[in-house]
C-alpha cells in the first residue's frame, strides 16, 4: 500500500496519509472475511447432534419393578444406563470404605439422591476405554467387590460402582437425573 | 505463461521462496490466476462468468460433501433422510436449499458462458480445445445434475431415472438390455439409487479435473476479448491480479447476492412440488418434466412425434422414439464441430452484423424451447417445438456456414488498444459535448 501522500489537493481526506482506495480496499476485504466466517457457521455447525438426535437425549426409568438385589440396564443418549436397587448389606459395604482410601475418592451418598441412597444410577460405561462393564445382567460377574466388572481390561466396581482395582481412572459416571414420582426417575 | 512480457514470480516471504524452490506450485498459481498472467485490457463483464462459474462448482462441493454426511442412500430411507436434512439437521435446510439452487445457479452462469463463446466467437482457432473441453464439462455437468435430482427420491426423482434411462431403452436391439443394466434391475430401485449417488459424488471432482486442462487449455493462446482481435504487445493487456480479480469478485459479490436473494427467499421457485411426495412405482405424476435447465433438450426430445420412413412405402428407418433421442444428443454433440462449421475468420460479433442477428435468433429459439419443454406435451407447444427444433439445427448446419461465406464484416480495430482508445475517445467526445451544448443554450 503506498502511503505516501500525493495530491493532497484534490481529494479532501487524503492528509492523513490513508489513500480512499486504501480504506475502500480494507473495508471490503474484511466485508468479505465477515462474510466467509459467517458462511462458516453452518457448515461447522451441521455436524452437531441433529434435533432428532437431542430428542432422544433423556430417558424416564420406572423403578417400581426393580427388585432388591436387582439391576436393569436402560438406554441413556445411545449408551447403556445401569440402574441398581442395592441391598442393605450392599450398602453397608459400600459405607464402610474410607473414601480418602479411594483412587476416585466419592461416598454413596455423593452418588445417589437424599434419602434414596439404594437406587444407584450409573452410566454403564467403564472409565477406561468405555467397554460395558459385567454386573448389571442376572448372573453376570460382579467383579471382587460385588459391584460391576469390565472384562475388557479388568476393572472391578465396588457396590457404588466406584472403581476399586484395575485400570479405570474414575468411577462410573452419574449421569444429571432427577425423581419425578416416587417410583419415577427422568435422566437427562 | 502465453506472452513474453508476462510477470516473473519473485516470492518475496522466505516461506514461499522455500515452497517454491521445492514445488512449484506458488508460481503455478501466480502464472495462472495472479499477475502472471497477462489478459486482454478490454474484457467486460461477460468474462465473469468462467469464474462464476468455479464459484458455483465450489458451492456445490462444499454443501454436496456435507449432505452426503447425513444423506442415506437406501431406497427405504432416501426421501426420509432428505426430509431429516430439512427438519433435524442444524442448518440442514440451508446447505440443500444452497444445494438445489447452487445446481440452478451453476447452469445459469454456465449457460451465459456457453452464449459469451458463441457471441464472441470464443470457440474459434486457435482455442478450440478450450470449447470442446467445455462442452465435454457441460456433458459432465448435465448427467451428474440428472443423478443429483434422483438421489431425494420423490416422485419427480423417481419418474425421471425411468424417463432417461429409457431414453436408451431406444436404441434398436441392445436398447433395452442397457436401460436394465443402466437400473440395475427393471425399474429404478435401490441399486439405481446407490450407483447414481457413487456418481454424483465422483463427477463433480472428474469436472474439477476437466477444469483444470479446460484452464490450461485457455492460457496457451491466452483468453480471447470482445474485438476478437488477438493480442499484438504489452500495451494489450493488464496482469489478471489485481485487475481481474478485482472485477470478478464485484461479479462474485453480486452472483451472490442474487444466489442469497432466491435460497432465502424463494428457495423452491426453481424446483417441482412433486418431489416433496416420496417416490411411487404404481402412479406417475401428471406432468414429468426435467429440471428447468434440460427444458430446451427435452423439448428437443418430445418434438420428433413421427417415425422417419421410405415415403409411400411405410418402411420405418428410424422409429419416432429413436430419432428423438438422437436430435437430443445431435443437438449438444454439435456443438464439438462448431469450431469448424463457423468458417468465418472473424471472432467477434460486434463486428459481423449479419451473424449478430442470428445469434440473436438462436437465443431466441432455445428459450422457445425452453419454455415449451417445460411446458405439457400437447399443442400447441408440439408444433412450436418441431419449428424450433428445426431452427436450432438449420442454425449450426445451414445458416452459420452461409453467413460466414455471404457476409461483409465490419472493419476490425487494429488492435485492442485502438479499440479502447477509439471507445474512451468517443466518450471524452460526448463528456465534452455537454458543456458545449450548455453553453450554446
Amino acid at each position: 500500500m503506498a502511503t505516501e501522500v500525493q495530491g493532497t489537493d484534490a481529494v479532501v481526506g487524503e492528509g492523513e496519509g490513508v489513500r480512499r482506495r486504501d480504506f475502500i480496499n480494507i473495508a471490503a476485504v474484511s466485508f468479505a472475511g465477515v462474510g466467509g466466517v459467517a458462511v462458516l457457521a453452518p457448515l461447522i455447525n451441521q455436524m452437531n447432534p441433529s434435533a432428532d438426535v437431542l430428542a432422544q437425549a433423556t430417558t424416564e426409568v420406572d423403578l417400581s419393578a426393580i427388585e432388591e438385589g436387582q439391576a436393569v440396564k436402560a438406554v441413556f443418549r445411545a449408551q447403556p444406563l445401569f440402574v441398581r436397587h442395592l441391598t442393605a448389606k450392599e450398602i453397608a459395604e459400600a459405607d464402610a470404605v474410607d473414601p480418602s482410601t479411594l483412587r476416585d475418592p466419592q461416598t454413596l451418598e455423593d452418588r445417589t439422591v437424599d434419602g434414596k441412597k439404594q437406587w444407584l444410577i450409573t452410566m454403564g460405561v467403564c472409565t477406561h476405554l468405555g467397554c460395558v462393564p459385567l454386573g448389571a445382567g442376572e448372573g453376570e460377574n460382579r467383579g471382587e467387590f460385588g459391584g460391576y466388572f469390565c472384562p475388557c481390561h479388568g476393572s472391578s466396581y465396588d457396590t457404588a460402582a466406584r472403581i476399586r482395582k484395575g485400570p479405570a481412572p474414575k468411577n462410573l459416571v452419574v449421569p444429571p437425573y432427577k425423581y419425578t414420582s416416587d417410583t419415577a426417575v427422568l435422566v437427562g | 505463461m502465453s506472452f513474453p512480457w508476462a510477470e516473473h514470480y519473485t516470492p518475496k516471504n522466505p516461506v514461499m521462496k522455500w515452497v517454491d524452490e521445492r514445488l512449484p506450485l506458488p508460481r503455478l498459481v501466480y502464472n495462472a490466476v495472479g499477475a502472471g498472467y497477462p489478459v486482454p485490457r478490454n474484457l467486460n463483464y461477460f468474462w465473469n462468468f468462467g469464474v462464476l462459474a468455479g464459484v458455483a462448482l465450489t458451492i456445490q462441493l462444499v454443501t454436496g460433501i456435507i449432505l452426503a454426511m447425513h444423506y442415506a442412500a437406501n431406497a427405504g430411507i432416501a426421501f426420509d433422510s432428505v426430509e431429516h436434512i430439512m427438519r433435524d439437521v442444524n442448518s440442514g435446510w440451508l446447505l440443500r436449499y444452497a444445494h438445489a439452487n447452487g445446481a440452478s445457479f451453476f447452469f445459469i452462469v454456465v449457460y451465459l458462458h456457453m452464449f459469451r463463446g458463441l457471441y464472441f466467437g470464443s470457440y474459434k482457432a486457435p482455442r478450440e480445445m478450450v470449447w470442446l473441453l467445455g462442452v465435454v464439462i457441460f456433458l459432465l455437468m448435465m448427467a451428474t445434475a440428472f443423478m443429483g435430482y434422483v438421489l431425494p427420491w420423490g416422485q419427480m426423482s423417481f419418474w425421471g431415472a425411468q424417463v432417461i434411462t429409457g431414453l436408451f431403452a431406444a436404441i434398436p436391439v441392445v436398447g433395452e438390455p442397457i436401460q436394465t443394466w443402466l437400473l440395475g434391475g427393471f425399474a429404478p430401485g435401490n441399486a439405481s439409487l446407490n450407483r447414481f449417488f457413487s456418481l454424483h459424488y465422483l463427477l463433480p471432482f472428474v469436472i474439477a479435473g476437466v477444469i483444470i486442462l479446460h484452464i490450461w487449455a485457455l492460457h496457451i493462446p491466452g483468453s480471447s476479448n470482445p474485438t476478437g482481435v488477438e493480442v499484438k504487445g504489452p500495451q494489450d493487456t493488464v496482469p489478471f491480479h489485481p485487475y481481474y480479480t478485482a472485477k470478478d469478485g464485484f461479479g462474485v459479490g453480486i452472483f451472490l447476492i442474487l444466489f442469497a436473494l432466491v435460497l432465502f427467499f424463494a428457495p423452491n421457485s426453481m424446483g417441482h412440488p412433486d418431489n416433496y411426495i416420496a417416490a411411487n412405482p404404481m402412479s406417475t405424476p401428471a406432468l414429468i418434466v426435467p429440471e428447468w435447465y434440460f427444458w430446451p433438450f427435452y423439448a428437443i426430445l418430445r418434438a420428433c412425434t413421427m417415425d422417419f420412413s421410405i415415403p409411400f412405402t411405410g418402411i420405418v428407418i428410424i422409429p419416432a422414439k429413436l430419432l428423438g433421442v438422437m436430435a437430443m444428443f445431435a443437438s449438444i454433440l454439435l456443438l464439438f464441430f462448431l469450431s469448424w462449421i463457423d468458417t468465418s475468420p472473424v471472432r467477434s460479433g460486434k463486428y459481423r452484423p449479419l451473424f449478430r442477428k442470428f445469434f440473436w435468433l438462436l437465443v431466441a429459439d432455445v428459450l422457445v424451447l425452453g419454455y415449451c419443454g417445460g411446458a405439457h406435451a400437447e399443442e400447441p407447444y408440439l408444433m412450436i417445438s418441431q419449428l424450433a427444433t428445426a431452427y436450432y439445427f438449420a442454425h449450426f448446419l445451414i445458416i452459420l456456414p452461409i453467413i460466414a461465406s455471404i457476409e461483409r464484416p465490419d472493419p476490425l480495430p487494429g488492435s485492442i488498444t485502438e479499440a479502447v482508445l477509439a471507445k474512451s475517445k468517443n466518450k471524452s467526445d460526448a463528456v465534452d459535448a455537454v458543456p458545449a451544448a450548455a453553453a450554446a443554450e
